[in-house]
């Protein structure tokens, strides 16, 4: 465990500055687009998988030498980057600041399905045709591979510098990054270098995905999420849009996942990196290089409220249907609809609990689904661990998820705009990957068999009409309290933080206190939601409730309208039920997901209800 | 510094010197990299004044609202506010001691209505539903407004309804300029109308100092003629009043007090009458040249003043 010589610290050293120097080709393309752009491009990870799989049809398919693979990414990658920008980016240009990361969030969706239903989510080996000899140093050694990686990563960094220094595009480029506006008016085509700058980092991004396929022989559709992700962390520890800090933040990242798994093991390795990034928006959030004591950095406000006049349901209405929903297992006996529909109640608290945080308070929170896990293990293991009744453990594991959410986004609640989105992801995988290590208390990988149903007086209700009624009954309740709780002026008040929390705060709204309030509300409607799942679903593991369900929670929400609280429900009914229903569907689930949230945000970001 | 003497002996002069000081600013201090904003600036305002702050762009007015106010934290110096010294409080907490801001540029709450927009500002007013939880307690105070907020007891209710009708009564105010938008969300307003609900929200604090920054910015003559009368109504009330204002014939008719600043130090101060014909004022706003070369005096008059309060 604790290696003693000093070769295997050599090796491990090696290692970290490698795949630094992986992470660097990302991150250096991140810092690139956010200077120009001002937008943290999620669908980066997504190009890098594009990449690695243009490079195995390449090798393994066309056979091309290896240098001709390299250009065939290069150039791919950069015209995906271009089409990308012309996506997700320009028709997005005046819309507030959130909206383009949204829609690289829904790019990379629509990527990454893309490539599973095309190659199938299985990994598939990506051979190197590089010799396979290694020098000995010290006690450690170098392949020819680590010396290809530090080529092409020391070569293209230099290119780069070349570009921006010597080149009139490159000086458009940096004009741009300098003042966008400034540089129109002296007659920079901006459209131009945004493609441009694009189009080069993604060409960078998708030559790192090919060269991290070749390093472990194995690449997967799903490979882009972590590498997007660790790109972001390297960008934002070297501070965002700092080309140099980008490089020297990927390269610490490197180290300190290296030098991390050699301590503790491999499984921990992505905790170092979030980890990482929770404490440098805390204490550092301009990076590890930025002088001391400047104004926060203004661009990244403002929420994504699109202004709207909400359609107000009438109440005979709103009756109506609750009556007829209330009254659709009388009629309908199928138990597989009843299921799906149950299923959709289910994601309805879910959405409900995001559509408070990401509507009403405008925390665009991207790890939501990790208020589900909380939910889920804490009622699971009170109920099996603690011998607690099953109807005592869903309210106390909602009392977890709300106190444990709280707490863990808490950190966050100083940060504004697309920073509480990243650093809410980051808390979501951190759940995810404290579940699957602290095998102790969470059996880990294994996850949480036979967990017991929901039953009154030793009656298990497992039948079709209560996996249906039960989640209903939750959800009207909390449907009732959520707007209850709006109309008071606890509504107004989380609602001005949204518009304006340097007004709100000018007027005595604590900020901390109120968010923490909608924190604690939200978690605790989604860690009921998550126990619910967890006893009807009898088993559960760290991957029940993935990123992705964090993204669909979102979709939900600004289907339905942001903050509204029937538009979360038609929000879930819509993309958990429907889909469902057309069984043919299912398989392209996900893709639709992600198509639906680029037209939302594209034609009708204030939703289906419209914004409350 | 001689800059605090130099202050004290200059308020002593004033008219207002035996008023106790509501606000009183000392030495304050803000730098932004190589530019000081605010350059060892005092000042004080005295209860049931009215001081207006005037000076060219970029003297560093609003940075010094913003240092009032608590949105910013000074480098040196300190703000003392109702007998307390306040330096470094938060926004919040200086909104809880009674002092209310606008801003500059507006900043209304755009996606809530014209009302609840001024119930926000009765926030800190908020007691029936915002109990002061025992000491050592600290998360019980906002579990107790959850509840509260959703259970509203009769003591709730009635505090909503007391601070919505106060609300109205504010809103008629400005006559019938906002009453018939009461349920219009605030990015649907004018920009004057913008204006006037920011006033509105800051009145419904209840402020014990209320801090306008330029209040009639963008408005046409008609409205800042109504502007004025408000302000004026408000200052008949009794309600202490820091004024930022570029249109120097309201600030003329309604200050008790000028303070000048230029390059974030005060250039000249006194009644208005006096501040309007000092040179170092009119060279601050129109530059040296029409101080006029040929009238040496008063180009000499200029310099003590600046000796005063440099560095």
């Amino acid at each position: 465990m604790f290696p003693t010589s000093f070769g295997p610290w050599l090796d491990y050293t090696i290692n970290g500055l490698v795949i630094g120097n992986i992470y660097a080709l990302l991150a250096v393309g991140l810092a690139l687009i956010f200077g120009v752009s001002h937008l943290i491009n999620f669908a980066h990870g997504s190009v890098y998988m594009v990449g690695a799989y243009i490079g195995w049809l390449g090798i393994t398919k066309l056979n091309l030498p290896l240098p001709v693979t390299f250009a065939v990414v290069a150039v791919g990658c950069g015209l995906l980057g271009a089409v990308i920008e012309r996506v997700g980016l320009r028709p997005l240009r005046n819309a507030p600041r959130i909206a383009p990361l949204l829609a690289t969030i829904g790019l990379s969706v629509v990527l990454d399905q893309a490539a599973q239903l095309l190659f199938s989510p299985d990994p598939r080996a990506l051979p190197t045709q590089l010799p396979n000899w290694r020098i000995a140093i010290g006690g450690g050694s170098i392949g020819a591979l680590d010396l290809l990686i530090a080529g092409v990563g020391i070569g293209s960094a230099a290119l780069l510098y070349g570009f921006l220094r010597f080149t009139r595009l490159g000086w458009a480029v940096r004009a741009t990054a300098l003042d966008r506006d400034a540089a129109q008016q002296c007659g920079v085509d901006v459209d131009k270098v945004n493609r441009t700058v694009f189009a080069i980092a993604s060409a960078l991004g998708g030559v790192s995905g090919l060269l991290v396929g070749m390093y472990y022989n194995t690449i997967d559709p799903n490979m882009g999420f972590q590498a997007g992700l660790k790109g972001i962390v390297a960008q934002l520890i070297g501070g965002v849009g700092n080309v140099p800090g980008a490089i020297a933040g990927s390269l610490l990242l490197g180290l300190i996942e290296s030098y991390g798994i050699a301590l503790f093991g491999t499984s921990y390795r992505n905790l170092f990196a979030f980890v990482a990034l929770i404490l440098i928006l805390v204490l550092r959030p301009n990076g590890l290089f930025a002088k001391a004591r400047r104004l926060p950095p203004e661009p990244l406000t403002g929420t994504f409220i699109a202004p709207s006049r909400p359609l107000v349901l009438p109440r005979w209405l709103i009756g109506v249907l609750i009556a007829a929903a209330l009254a659709l297992p009388f009629a309908v006996q199928q138990p597989y609809l009843l299921q799906t529909l149950g299923n959709a109640w289910l994601y309805a608290l879910l959405a409900l609990s995001l559509t408070l945080v990401a509507g009403t308070v405008g925390q665009v929170s991207l790890g939501h689904a990790g208020l589900l896990a909380i939910g889920a293990y804490a009622s699971a293991l009170l109920a099996l661990d603690a011998g607690i009744p099953v109807l005592l453990a869903v309210p106390l594991a909602g009392v977890i998820a709300a106190a444990l959410g709280t707490a863990l986004v808490f950190p966050a609640f100083r940060l504004r705009g697309h920073y509480v989105s990243i650093a809410t992801l980051a808390v979501g995988e951190i759940v995810t990957l404290v579940i699957l290590n602290w095998e102790s208390l969470t059996r880990g990988p294994i996850g949480v068999t036979g967990v017991p149903p929901l039953s009154v007086a030793g009656t298990p209700l497992v039948s079709g009409q209560w996996v249906y009624w039960i989640p209903l009954a939750v959800l009207l309740v909390f449907a009732g309290v959520q707007t209850r709780l709006l109309s008071s002026h606890l509504g107004r008040t989380l609602r001005a933080i949204r518009e304006d929390d340097v007004a709100a705060r000018s007027y005595g709204v604590d900020l901390n206190r109120y968010k923490g309030l909608a924190f604690a509300v939200a978690g605790f409607v989604a860690g009921v939601g998550g126990a619910l799942m967890a006893h009807f679903y009898s088993y559960i593991n760290h991957e029940t409730f993935p990123a992705p369900v964090s993204m669909l929670a979102l979709t939900m929400v600004i289907l339905g309208g942001l903050g509204n609280v029937a538009g979360a429900v038609l929000g879930a009914v819509v993309l958990v039920g429907l889909p469902e229903l057309f069984r043919a569907a299912a398989e392209y689930r996900m893709l639709i997901y992600g198509v639906v949230l680029l037209l939302l945000i594209r034609f009708r970001p204030q939703g289906l209800l419209g914004t409350v | 510094m001689t800059t605090a003497s130099t202050t004290s002996t200059t308020t002593l002069t004033t008219p207002s010197a035996s008023v106790a000081p509501l606000l009183s600013i000392t030495g304050l201090v803000r730098r932004f990299g190589g530019l000081t904003a605010v350059n060892g600036l005092s000042l004080s305002v005295g209860d049931g004044e009215l001081v207006s702050v005037i000076g060219p762009n970029g003297a560093g007015k609003t940075t010094l609202f913003n240092l009032i106010a608590g949105l910013d934290t000074p480098d040196s110096g300190s703000v003392a506010f109702a007998g307390q010294d306040v330096t470094g409080f938060a926004a919040e907490r200086l909104a809880g001691l009674g002092l209310a801001r606008t801003f500059q540029h507006g900043r209304v709450f755009g996606n809530l209505s014209v009302l609840d927009n001024v119930l926000v500002g009765a926030h800190t007013r908020l007691r029936a539903v915002r109990p002061r939880p025992p000491l050592g307690l600290p998360l019980l105070g906002p579990l107790a407004e959850l509840g509260l907020a959703l259970f509203r007891p009769a003591a709730v209710r009635a505090e909503e309804e007391r601070l919505r009708a106060e609300a109205l009564a504010i809103i008629a105010l400005f006559g019938d300029r906002l009453t018939p938008r009461l349920d219009k969300p605030a990015h649907s307003l004018s920009y004057a109308n913008r204006r006037r609900v920011e006033i509105a929200r800051a009145l419904a604090l209840k402020p014990r100092l209320l801090l306008l920054d330029e209040p009639t910015a963008g408005m046409n003559p008609t409205e800042t003629a109504e502007m004025l009368e408000i302000i004026r109504g408000l200052k008949g009330r009794g309600l202490t009043i820091l004024l930022i204002e570029h249109k120097l014939d309201l600030v003329m008719q309604l200050s008790d007090r000028v303070v000048v600043m230029d390059h974030g130090a005060r250039i000249a101060e006194g009644l208005p009458s006096a501040v309007a014909t000092d040179p170092a004022v009119i060279e601050a706003y129109l530059g040296h040249k029409a101080v006029g070369a040929a009238n040496q005096d008063d180009a000499a008059a200029v310099v003590p003043v600046k000796r005063g309060i440099g560095e």
